[in-house]
């Protein structure tokens, strides 16, 4: 049975707009649904003893866009649920700022608290949204595990990473970047320190 | 050496290993990110043989901006906003992707 009201929404904002929460929440809002999750992803201001000034977002929009209805479509083959409206940023995002927000409705609350987990999971490991930390000193690009971890079954790639900027937590697999961290068959073979995300700075 | 070599007007530099079998196809690469740092492009269109692969449109790229074998190790491709494997084959008005690392969230 479907929902005539079930809806999903999907928005990536231009430069200085500022997410609207109560927007996204009225949104999902439903007499049906008995509770409504949100997540919202805001700037912090330091990230491993550095002080972030900003982080700054770019994206390849039309396939970002694709790719977040393509998980509210999963979300929902998995979960029971009302609405749902996903809202991220573009441009700059001072710190305390909301770069990206997700808003479920369900009639029972694990539908949609499990599905915003998940939304995010899923968002960070797919969507081609790139952001950019700035420090006092230097600008890094940044890289979410999850997408170095997910890597090899998106592009069916075998490879080590990228010199410069950011590693992921190694696991088993092959994925960090940063400190050209040389990835033999079995454990580090060089390495400077565990950084997990950024450390370098230009 | 051929004797009909005014005949051939390649107007690409770089082809592919394939040489000229035939047509050419035309693609659009799109850099972003850090990618985009490397180039100093956004976009670009991109000649090679018909029946090229990704792989071999990544090399053509990489021949014509050495810098990009920086990040080539962890990027991934993306062929008309979905991602794709190395192999797939392009087409003409295709649209490629480099697509770094993401960081959404």
């Amino acid at each position: 049975m479907m929902a005539a009201e079930e809806k999903t929404l999907v928005e990536i904002l231009e430069e200085h707009n500022p997410i609207d929460l109560a927007k996204y929440i009225n949104y999902v809002s439903a007499p049906q649904a008995g509770a409504i999750a949100t997540f919202s992803g805001t700037t912090r201001d330091t990230f491993e003893g550095k002080v972030v000034l900003e982080l700054r977002y770019e994206a390849y929009t039309p396939m970002a866009i694709r790719y977040l209805k393509s998980i509210c479509s999963s979300a929902r083959s998995s979960w029971n649920l009302h609405s749902i409206a996903v809202a991220h940023r573009l441009g700059p995002v001072p710190v305390g700022e909301t770069s990206v927000f997700i808003a479920i409705s369900s009639v029972h609350r694990i539908d949609a608290l499990d599905a915003c987990k998940y939304v995010i999971d899923e968002l960070k490991a797919t969507v081609p949204i790139w952001k950019k930390e700035v420090l006092a000193n230097g600008e890094v690009w940044k890289e979410n595990s999850e997408f170095l971890e997910r890597r090899l079954e998106l592009g069916k790639k075998d490879g080590d990473c990228c010199g410069k900027k950011v590693e992921a937590e190694v696991h088993d697999k092959k994925g960090c970047c940063g400190t050209k961290v040389k990835v033999n068959e079995e454990g580090i073979a060089n390495n400077s320190t565990g950084h997990e995300g950024s450390g370098e700075v230009e | 050496m051929d004797t009909m070599e005014a005949n051939i007007k390649t107007e690409t530099v770089d082809n592919t290993i394939e040489g000229n079998k035939g047509s050419s196809i035309t693609i659009k690469v799109l850099f972003f990110a850090r990618a985009r740092d490397l180039t100093g492009l956004n976009e670009m269109p991109l000649e090679v043989s018909s029946g090229s692969s990704a792989n071999d449109c990544l090399n053509n790229l990489v021949a014509r901006f050495p810098s990009l074998e920086e990040i080539r190790g962890c990027i991934v491709l993306a062929l008309n906003e979905e991602y794709t494997t190395e192999s797939t084959i392009v087409k003409d008005d295709d649209e490629l992707a480099i697509i770094p690392p993401i960081s959404g969230g």
